[in-house]
């Protein structure tokens, strides 16, 4: 697939950069402008969640890390954000609307440095990076995988759930953080301000589309994947491949965090229905349904389920989940290289008519001795 | 010649199972070493304990002086130790020169991690030449046929820059043609490198003049040149026990 493919020729190699630029394009110019404010608002939407996507495609496409709680680093970089965004328009006393519905009297110790924008934006990495290192570091150097990792991350969603509606006062519990007016100096209620946020959030997709295309070509890309399909033939390479599954699931919560700190203005809510299960499964059904070891094939996923829910939970939202749970079902058994494997595969077909690259058995030569004698005097003691 | 590898009093016990009881073992700088025995012997065992897959009830493996036990799998391969498996296990969706370039890049600073690969480095590209794979350097290595997966691993390990080097029967399912060109290959990397061989096969372990270690039933039977092994009564009993077609050829062979 992408990445792993052998170089081709020019115009193979620049059809990729070429998709980049048009889907950038459109949603760049075309969107804002033929979209209604309301339209361009649940696009902004759909595009935070592809950035979990492209996060989701690094650790789980790339990385094989099967990860159910993806929600739970949205929800960090969510809340991070939603609480410096309440404190920066609370009322007398200094106090955030739900706090003072719920009595409490004092601003509570962990809401206070959130009151500095820098602190908040710095937190909205950190603490979903900081969360995923320790338990990846905890988790995977236990060898903890497949399935296993699977669920017990899909139990951190679970407990991140009953934490944030269990202490009401300091989280606003089921309803989470709602009424936002501002985003660091954009009225929210402007729509001319709400295209300026959407386009943020476009050009942060982009970035971090660019970040994971580039992590992928890497060296460490490569390391990742063969981390994936043989883990412990890695060590026997000289890496700790707990260590190499850590930076990518960190990369990936790092990218959730800042998908859940752009969905709180854009969305203008953030509640634990955001980022429980269900919402953490959804978050990674797209990507399934895209194509899991392609990053655009993963982002296009999180946008098409995600339009696709709003058309369907617009008649019966029952339905939605039925038909969502047998889209995922299917593309797992019959296709589990998604849309974009589908799309790849045609395309190979097309091209394999044209040729057939040659496979011969050469023997092992009894040449490059010199070279191997070289090595010999640069080998550690 | 220097000591290379140093094993003593080694004892390994798979719930309750004594697989390798109060082995001494010692490998000098430069030798080629076959290490054979019957199905059982603790052979794959022994290379699991010096790479750091196994953990021993007890004894002592030291390499160049380090002592190795206690030491995970990545840390002992950055000490310089490299090892292949019975079944060759390569990364099937990346390239060969991907594969080959994945084992090399250990030694390089973690910043060149981050970047693409740029060129071939020259440990790669002598592993290319040496593996005699240059020209399949592009193509994925799941295509590849056994041979020629076994000799990417060689070749990823010659890449690592070890200077131990285990193979764990590296001619096991090949073809004759394979295996002339593995003991080839062989013959070369040996030139140049400390390797322990494991193999069951006797024809291919004559056509290299070095010391063959016994092991049998998890102790050291006995050690010395080929000739000098297959003529010791204590191997062939063990052969006969064992199977039937390679203690003929034993017994043929020292008579
Ligand atoms: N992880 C394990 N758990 C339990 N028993 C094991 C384990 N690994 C090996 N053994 C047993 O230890 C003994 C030695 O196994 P080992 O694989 O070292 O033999 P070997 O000499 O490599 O044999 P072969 O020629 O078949 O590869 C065998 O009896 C084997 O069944
Ligand atoms: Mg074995």
């Amino acid at each position: 697939m992408v990445g792993t493919a052998p170089a081709g020729p020019t115009r193979r190699r620049l059809a990729g950069p070429a998709l980049f630029v048009a889907v950038g394009l459109l949603l760049v110019a075309v969107a804002p402008a033929v979209l209604s404010p309301f339209r361009l608002d649940l696009l902004g939407k759909y595009l935070c969640y592809a950035i979990v996507a492209v996060g989701i495609g690094l650790a789980w496409g790339r990385g094989g890390m099967l990860t159910l709680g993806q929600g739970v680093f949205f929800g960090l970089g969510g809340y991070a954000m939603g609480m410096h965004l309440k404190l920066r328009e609370a009322g007398p006393g200094g106090l955030p609307d739900f706090m003072v519905w719920s009595g409490v009297e004092s601003l509570p110790a962990l809401w206070r440095p959130f009151a500095n924008p820098v602190f908040a934006l710095a937190m909205v990495v950190l603490l979903p990076v900081t969360v995923a290192v320790l338990l990846g570091l905890l988790v995977f150097r236990q060898r903890v995988r497949g399935a296993y990792f699977a669920v017990l991350s899909q139990a951190l969603a679970a407990a991140f759930v009953i934490l944030l509606v269990g202490q009401q006062g300091l989280t606003g519990g089921t309803n989470g953080l709602t009424n936002f007016q501002m985003f660091y100096g954009l009225d929210l209620y402007q729509p001319g301000d709400k295209r300026i946020l959407y386009l943020v959030v476009v050009g942060v997709l982009g970035a971090m589309f660019l970040l994971a295309w580039q992590l992928s070509r890497s060296r460490f890309g490569q390391l990742l994947v063969a981390v994936r399909d043989g883990e412990d033939r890695v060590r026997f390479l000289g890496y700790e491949p707990a260590v190499v599954k850590t930076i990518a699931f960190a990369v990936s919560a790092g990218m959730a965090g800042i998908a859940g700190a752009l969905f709180v203005p854009m969305v203008g809510l953030l509640s634990p229905a955001n980022l429980g299960i269900v919402a953490s499964l959804e978050l990674l059904v797209g990507v399934a349904i895209g194509g899991r070891f392609s990053l655009a094939g993963a982002v296009g996923g999180a946008l098409l389920v995600n339009y696709a829910k709003t058309i369907f939970s617009e008649e019966s939202a029952d339905n939605w989940i039925y038909l969502q749970g047998a889209m995922f079902v299917v593309v797992m058994l019959w296709a589990p290289r998604g849309l974009a494997g589908l799309a790849a595969d045609l395309r190979t077909a097309v091209r394999h008519r044209r040729r057939r690259p040659p496979r011969s058995v050469p023997a092992p030569l009894p040449s490059g001795t010199a070279a191997v004698v070289a090595n010999r005097a640069e080998e550690p003691a | 010649m220097t000591e290379l590898l140093r094993v003593r009093g080694l004892n390994v016990v798979f719930s309750g199972f004594r697989a390798i009881t109060e082995l001494d073992f010692t490998v000098s700088g430069g030798e080629l070493r076959f290490l054979i025995g019957p199905n059982g012997a603790g052979k794959t065992t022994l290379i699991d304990v010096i790479t750091g897959l196994t953990r021993p009830a007890s004894g002592s493996v030291r390499f160049a002086g380090t002592e190795l036990l206690g030491r995970r799998e990545h840390q002992i391969v950055r000490l310089g130790i490299g090892r292949t498996f019975q079944t060759s296990v390569v990364f099937e969706q990346l390239t060969v020169l991907e594969n080959l370039d994945l084992a090399a890049t250990f030694r390089r600073p973690l910043g060149t991690l981050l970047r693409r690969r740029r060129g071939i480095a020259d440990q790669v590209a002598e592993a290319l030449e040496t593996t005699g794979l240059a020209e399949l350097a592009d193509r994925p290595a799941g295509v590849l046929s056994h041979g020629q997966r076994q000799w990417l691993e060689i070749g990823m390990l010659l890449a690592q820059r070890p200077s131990l080097l285990l193979l764990d029967e590296p001619v096991a399912g090949m073809s004759r043609d394979e295996r002339a060109r593995t003991g080839e290959l062989l013959r070369q990397v040996a030139k140049e490198h400390t390797v322990i061989v494991v193999e069951h096969d006797m024809d291919f372990l004559r056509r290299f003049a070095s010391t063959v270690t016994v092991l049998h039933e998890g102790r050291l039977l006995c050690e010395g040149t080929v000739a000098q092994v297959q003529a010791d009564p204590r191997v062939q009993e063990v052969y006969l026990g064992r199977t039937r077609k390679e203690s003929a050829e034993l017994v043929k062979e020292a008579s």
